[in-house]
């Protein structure tokens, strides 16, 4: 018996590294899956080259114990291979029964199309109305059509790249029951993810890779969610554990009735009466998936935006809401966006350079208008060795630095100017396990040391794990703040999934 | 074959690669007089070597880069920054006519104060044309290109206006020119018998301190940054709208005293075409340089260069104006073709 898709030796290089390195993977029939590793650790070029985007260098693919050559996705679809992109292909302005007509090749009438669309949603527990339009659904229905234009060809081979990264903790329970059904029915499913209690719940067998090589095979439900992390590190993970602090009640950052109505396009977020009180040494987070406003309000919480009224933000009881960036953090506001390159570092200049990007104001970096070369390049390298960042120099441009590295140098300098309030938006997005917990590291010291920082994830492990108190965004709103000691995945992800009534969601709970 | 990205670009190859764009010039150039049935050494030799071999030919190379590395040297500070300003040319000629204007105004006086007026008026002159297109970019988000490519035309016409009337000659027996500047108006020479002259020491002295504002200071770090990440800049702090007027008011006020230097320097009165298109041409000059100080400068000369060495061929070899354009075409071909071989290369498919 021939496993259903094997990879035998697969070497796929760019130009700077080796993205695999001799994998051999197998899949069988009506498995579950897991692809497992860091970031750059070659998950994507692989699943590019079983999907037929990318072609091997070296190396063969068996299917049902056949060579076939994956030239493109045709030929993956024809095969029976379908996929779920971590970022949709889906026309806002049409119905879903229009968008998945475009993406089949076979013509069918809409009205047929819509029958087949009910009897798999029904079939699947899919709930969709195949005549409404994509820009009216939530993120997870949109994930849903996707899934569903993919079993309409009824693969044999379902590949899902993060597929929960954006959908709520109940929502992913939703979806983990029909990648099971579908399972059973014989379908296997390589399953790529970074939760690795996801993993452990849903896959029958795991893959790793590290640095392109497949280090480790193993069955996740036997593992640990640690040891799994540290297959994928190569080392010992250190969780940073939050300590017992003193509480303070003194008010030092302080929203109130924000709201925003984006007057350009209808597709953006109004916030509406957002208010929150931080006080010193607090971490609060504010959860919330992707889209539901926190781009608007870290917009206007750093003043790229103004408000209308000063008073609706509050430093240290001053008004700050019509403060421009630079003004606010003169008074000790840092700020750590979302977007690496490109937002809070430049790629191509040179590290000591992006230190001054934040700090040439607090760090007196300048002369009269003129870089002081010394003490910028003092201030990067001091930097670099607090904060453990691999680099050769920080001569070199900002490019070259891994992600994970890049975003300790990032936190570095913001940390390092000693913040009164520090609002970060995912500071751990996408970076390597060993450098999320550097990072969490530090936010907590600094909070115990102080400060005040504001954390706005859509990772609730993270915000579980340093935070004290959160709250979730919704639709432009946020819901009451509740402490964390209190707070269960469960309520906050009911919240996170548009509940906005508390009490709706202690019903919820209670059936 | 395919082509892919190389892992790391040589460095020593993007200042070198300009030189060797030079080379193949050259090379392609001896091809092409050779199937003209001409000899290949002695046409490079007038076209190339032939316009520089005097002191008075190295005079009139500086004379002809002076405006070309004025204007280079301050859209480079546009062009870093993602402002397309491409109307030096409009910004030059107003430039002209208001520091002209002065000249012709205080025509009677002989002050030591006149000259540096009048480089200051023409100056702002520039800046003004470029404040049009630098208000309508940041007030209603106005394409700069167009706005900036068209006030070109206006300004040609605003000197034409000018030139058939309040300005022309009341001597002049009805020629659309000016009176002939006074002793006191005219960029003084800074070698007897050529016509290199002041605006040369201009350049030098503009050169090194865009050398150093882009190196070493904030302007130059904004303009930078601006560049290569928007997002990042406003991280930063930078107001982007800043950013856009400073780059049009550097812009304007070096076309503007390219403008006068013209004027005031080998032209010495007002006429109708004041620049065969420098303002046009210091596009390519900017790029050529690598929109570095240093760069522009040696490009500004090169395409002087080819403009001395086209008139030479005309003169010496009967050869076509086209001439010109043909090298000056050759010379960005091989930059470019060079640029795109020092990021990727071949590769043949094993």
């Amino acid at each position: 018996m021939h496993s259903l898709l094997s990879l035998k030796n697969i070497q796929k290089e760019f130009p700077g590294c080796v993205a695999n390195k001799s994998v051999n993977l197998s899949i069988e029939v009506g498995e579950i899956h897991a692809l497992l590793g860091e970031n750059g650790a070659g998950k994507s070029t692989l699943v590019k080259i079983i999907y037929g985007i990318l072609m091997p260098d070296k190396g063969h693919i068996e299917w049902n114990g056949q060579r076939t050559y994956i030239r493109s996705p045709i030929v993956a679809r024809k095969l029976g291979i379908a996929m779920v992109f971590q970022h949709f292909s889906l026309f806002d302005a049409l119905t879903v029964v229009e968008n998945i007509a475009l993406g089949i090749p076979f013509g069918l009438s809409l009205s047929k199309l819509a029958q087949k669309i009910n009897d798999i949603s029904e079939l699947y527990g899919l709930t969709i109305d195949p005549h409404q339009e994509v820009h009216s659904l939530s993120v997870g229905e949109r994930q849903r059509v996707e899934i569903i234009r993919c079993l309409l060809q009824k693969p044999k081979l379902l590949i899902m790249d993060e597929p929960t990264s954006v959908l709520t903790p109940q929502e992913a329970h939703k979806l983990f029951k029909i990648l099971k059904r579908l399972s059973v029915e014989g379908c296997a499913i390589l399953y790529i993810s970074h939760r690795l209690r996801e993993i452990r719940a849903l896959c029958d067998k795991a893959t790793i890779l590290r640095q392109g090589k497949v280090v480790n095979e193993c069955d996740p439900s036997k593992e640990s969610a640690r040891t799994l992390a540290e297959m994928m590190m190569g080392s010992q993970l250190t969780v940073p554990k939050r300590q017992d602090k003193i509480k303070s009640d003194h008010v030092k950052f302080s929203v109130k009735n924000l709201s925003s109505y984006s007057k350009k396009s209808s597709f953006g977020i109004n916030l509406q009466n957002i208010s929150f009180d931080l006080r010193i040494g607090e971490i609060f987070g504010i959860a919330g998936l992707a889209g539901n406003g926190q781009l608007e309000l870290m917009k206007m919480l750093s003043g790229e935006v103004f408000c209308d009224d000063p008073e609706t933000i509050k430093l240290s009881g001053q008004p700050i809401g019509r403060l421009s960036l630079s003004e606010r953090r003169q008074k000790g506001l840092f700020f750590i966006p979302e977007e690496r390159l490109g937002h809070s570092a430049v790629a191509d200049i040179p590290l000591w350079e992006n230190g001054l990007l934040s700090a040439m104001r607090s760090q007196k970096l300048l002369n009269w208008g003129f870089l002081n070369f010394k003490k910028s390049i003092e201030f990067a390298e001091c930097i670099v060795s607090r904060f453990n960042v691999k680099v050769v120099g920080v001569g070199y441009n900002a490019s070259g630095l891994s992600g994970g590295n890049l975003q300790k140098f990032i936190v570095g300098r913001e940390i390092q100017q000693k913040p009164n309030v520090l609002i970060a938006v995912q500071p751990t997005w996408g970076v390597d396990a060993g450098s999320a917990a550097a990072i969490h590291k530090e936010i907590l010291s600094l909070a115990e040391a102080g400060s005040t920082v504001l954390i706005i994830s859509q990772d609730l492990d993270e915000l579980f794990l340093i935070a004290d108190r959160i709250t979730v965004i919704s639709e432009g709103r946020i819901s009451r703040a509740i402490e964390v000691v209190d707070a269960s995945v469960e309520e906050i992800g009911l919240l996170m999934g548009g509940s906005n009534n508390e009490e709706d969601v202690e019903e919820e709970l209670i059936l | 074959m395919r082509i892919e990205e190389r892992m790391e670009i040589s460095k020593s190859m993007i200042y070198g690669a300009p030189l060797i764009a030079i080379f193949l010039t050259a090379c392609a150039g001896a091809c092409l007089f050779l199937l003209m049935g001409r000899d290949p050494f002695s046409s490079l030799h007038t076209f190339f070597i032939a316009p520089i071999s005097t002191l008075d030919g190295l005079s009139e190379l500086c004379v002809k880069a002076t405006p070309l590395i004025l204007i280079g040297v301050g859209l480079s500070f546009g062009f870093r920054s993602n402002v397309w300003n491409i109307g030096a040319e409009g910004q030059l000629t107003i430039g002209a006519v208001s520091g002209g204007a002065i000249a012709l105004i205080f025509f009677d006086v002989e002050s030591v104060f006149l000259l540096p007026a009048m480089i200051l008026i023409a100056a702002l002159g520039g800046m003004i044309w470029a404040a049009i297109p630098a208000f309508l970019k940041t007030r209603f988000n106005a394409n700069e290109i167009l706005t900036s490519l068209m006030l070109t035309y206006v300004g040609l016409l605003v000197l034409s206006f000018l030139i058939h009337g309040s300005m022309k000659d009341p001597d002049g027996m009805n020629f659309p020119e000016s009176k002939l500047f006074h002793e006191a108006a005219l960029m003084p020479l800074l070698i007897e018998g050529t016509r290199i002259h002041l605006g040369f020491l201009i350049v030098l002295f503009v050169v090194a301190a865009a050398w150093v504002v882009f190196s070493r200071h904030i302007i130059g770090f904004q303009v930078r940054v601006s560049g290569l990440a928007p997002r990042a800049a406003v991280f930063a702090g930078f107001n982007q709208n800043q950013t856009i007027w400073l780059s049009f008011m550097i812009a304007g006020a070096l076309s503007g005293i390219a403008g006068i230097s013209e004027v005031a320097g080998p032209l010495g009165q007002v006429v109708p075409s004041i620049s065969p298109g420098y303002g046009f041409t210091a596009i390519i000059v900017a790029f050529v340089g690598r929109l570095h100080p240093a760069g522009i400068f040696f490009s500004g000369l090169l395409i002087a260069l080819s403009y001395l060495g086209g008139e030479n061929a005309q003169i010496d070899m009967n050869l076509p104006n086209a001439v010109t354009g043909v090298f000056q075409g050759m010379l960005l071909f091989f930059l470019l073709a060079s640029d795109v071989l020092i990021r990727y290369r071949f590769k043949l498919r094993n």
